[in-house]
């Protein structure tokens, strides 16, 4: 790890240069341990893929204080309790009207309408960061049988609650947004909702399942959560092993 | 109490000190582009609560003042008048009920404030009333204002007796606008003919700039291998530098990660003067040590103080 200025208000911690599990559990384990001390000056922490970024008040903590403090932070004891995997059970009505990709899809992966719907929904995505667009989720774990590049050209409006992907990665358009990756579904969840008392769905560590239902079962969830009647079920599970 | 658009510019916003905390959400902060100008403005109207003001682009058109309201603008001066009087910038006024502020072009900078004692009190969303355009977030419903909008404003307002001697200096608004900047995260990536292309050459804003950023022409910066990173943090003014080489100023309304390298991040207290740059004006870089930009930003936030009586 090493940390360089990001400005006169912004440190970022680098760690090795790749998306992987084990390089992003120590992004997230530096960011609890800074939190964990409540450092004065430190306003916000923004953990990526493989960086930390943690914004200061240069007033309150210098440059060469606040680096020095992380750099001890990232060398000494990590937990040792095991944290609960939490999981987050993302309805998801794959085809009917939300995934207009997934024909398409069938053809270049050779595989079954089926059975590109029990691969993508058999997995425990990683939740890396959040960005891009208000509650966007970067997901780990996509099957590489799922892979497909990104359209030529961009879609210029994809409805909120669209599932697709894009190369090797998945995920879920949480607002009305241009974008270039293939559709294979839609849920009726809100992964931003202004009105809601916690607008953002998910956090960044935590995991996402997709459950498969029918376009029945997504008005139903539509109209629950409208209702204000719906939660997102969660499990969570012992023993996510850490790596520090 | 509220204040009428009745003319609006092309671009007024509801606007404060930034929706801060839920970046790790992806929520971009926002905020007032001009920090100084906002603050500054509230400062002279008795605001002490970091309240929203209305920032206007380029063109401030009209706006009444439903009943008797302290008010002061800042930042770019658009000649304003109260009901045809010419009005001064950086002092607080008292405008009577039913009075009509106008105000043209700015005749040199870009953006102008408009603080109103007690604030333009929209509901806040996630601790701000920052409007977020792209996402219709915060703000008036989430968008610019157009005619015929009525924003309240709060009801705590200062006797006027209490603010009325309150000045703040008038800032110049050059076309040439020299950042100070610290190196970036990403600097290695360039080459050294990259770098000296960076911080000698004399960039123009392009029209194609706006409250996400400013992008800029002039020199390419040569990269070593591209600028494609792995996605990370965007800190407020990095400075992007995408294939071909123009380098991006990245501002208010940033997304919160991207995946470009950064070249420099414009120190904090240059922000302002980015902010009030207009397409067509000149930007140069200077790259200053970290341990010196945090002197510099001491000793500016020490005159600010100074001159805001704190």
């Amino acid at each position: 790890m090493r940390c360089v200025p990001a400005g006169d208000c912004a440190i970022l911690a680098e760690f090795p240069q790749e998306i992987s599990t084990q390089t992003n559990d120590r992004v997230h384990g530096l960011a609890r341990k800074i939190s964990g001390r409540q450092i004065p000056g430190v306003t916000e922490l923004v953990p990526a893929f493989c960086s930390l970024m943690i914004y200061y008040q240069p007033q309150v903590v210098s440059y060469g204080e606040l680096k020095k403090r992380i750099e001890e932070l990232e060398e000494g004891e990590g937990e040792t309790a095991q944290r609960k995997k939490r999981i987050l059970k993302i309805p998801c009505c794959y085809g009917a009207r939300f995934g207009c990709d997934l024909a398409d899809m069938e053809q270049y992966m050779n595989l079954t309408r089926d059975e590109i719907i029990s691969i993508h929904s058999s997995v425990d995505y990683k939740i890396y960061m959040l960005g891009f667009l208000p509650g966007f989720v970067y997901l780990g774990g996509l099957d590489k049988r799922l892979e497909i590049p990104r359209l030529k050209i961009p879609r210029i409006k994809i409805q909120p609650g669209a599932v697709g992907i894009g190369g090797n990665q998945t995920g879920v358009y949480p607002l009305a947004s241009p974008g270039g990756w293939r559709l294979l579904g839609g849920t009726p969840v809100d992964f931003y909702n202004p009105d809601r008392e916690e607008p953002i769905l998910c956090r960044a560590g935590e995991y996402i399942r997709f459950i498969p239902i029918t376009i029945d079962d997504y008005y139903d969830i539509r109209r629950m959560i409208q209702k204000g009647s719906y939660v997102v079920e969660a499990e969570e599970q012992e023993g996510e092993r850490l790596c520090q | 109490m509220s204040v009428k658009i009745l003319l609006p510019g092309p671009l007024t916003t509801v606007q404060d000190g930034g929706r801060y905390g839920r970046q790790s959400a992806g929520i971009p902060p926002a905020g007032a582009m001009d920090q100084e100008a906002w603050e500054t403005g509230n400062y002279l109207v008795g605001n002490e609560q970091g309240e929203a003001g209305l920032e206007f682009t380029l063109f401030g058109g009209s706006t009444q003042f439903t009943e008797d309201t302290v008010f002061a603008l800042t930042g770019a001066d658009m000649c304003p008048r109260l009901d045809g009087q010419r009005v001064a910038m950086n002092v607080p006024h008292l405008a009577p009920g039913g009075s009509v502020l106008h105000m043209d072009m700015a005749r040199e900078g870009c953006r102008t404030y408009l603080a109103a004692a007690g604030g333009i009190t929209v509901p806040a969303v996630m601790g701000s009333r920052s409007t977020y355009i792209k996402c219709s977030m915060g703000g008036y419903k989430g968008r610019a204002l157009k005619a015929g909008d009525i924003l309240e404003v709060g009801a705590d307002q200062k006797n006027f007796e209490e603010v009325k001697d309150r000045k703040v200096q008038q800032r110049m608004f050059p076309r040439e606008i020299v950042l100070r900047v610290v190196e970036g995260p990403q600097a290695l990536y360039f080459t050294d003919k990259g770098k000296k292309t960076f911080y000698h050459s004399a960039y123009t804003i392009s029209g194609e700039s706006d409250r996400m950023g400013y992008r800029l022409s002039g020199g390419a910066v040569e990269s070593k291998n591209g600028t494609d990173i792995i996605s990370d943090p965007i800190p407020l003014g990095a400075v992007q530098v995408p294939a071909e080489g123009q380098p991006i100023v990245l501002l208010a309304d940033r997304q919160t990660t991207g995946g470009y390298a950064k070249i420099a991040v414009v120190c904090s207290f240059d922000i302002p003067r980015i902010a009030q740059g207009r397409p067509g004006d000149l930007v140069r870089f200077l790259p200053v040590s970290i341990e010196e930009a945090q002197d510099m930003l001491r000793r500016y936030r020490k005159e600010l103080a100074i001159m805001m009586k704190k």
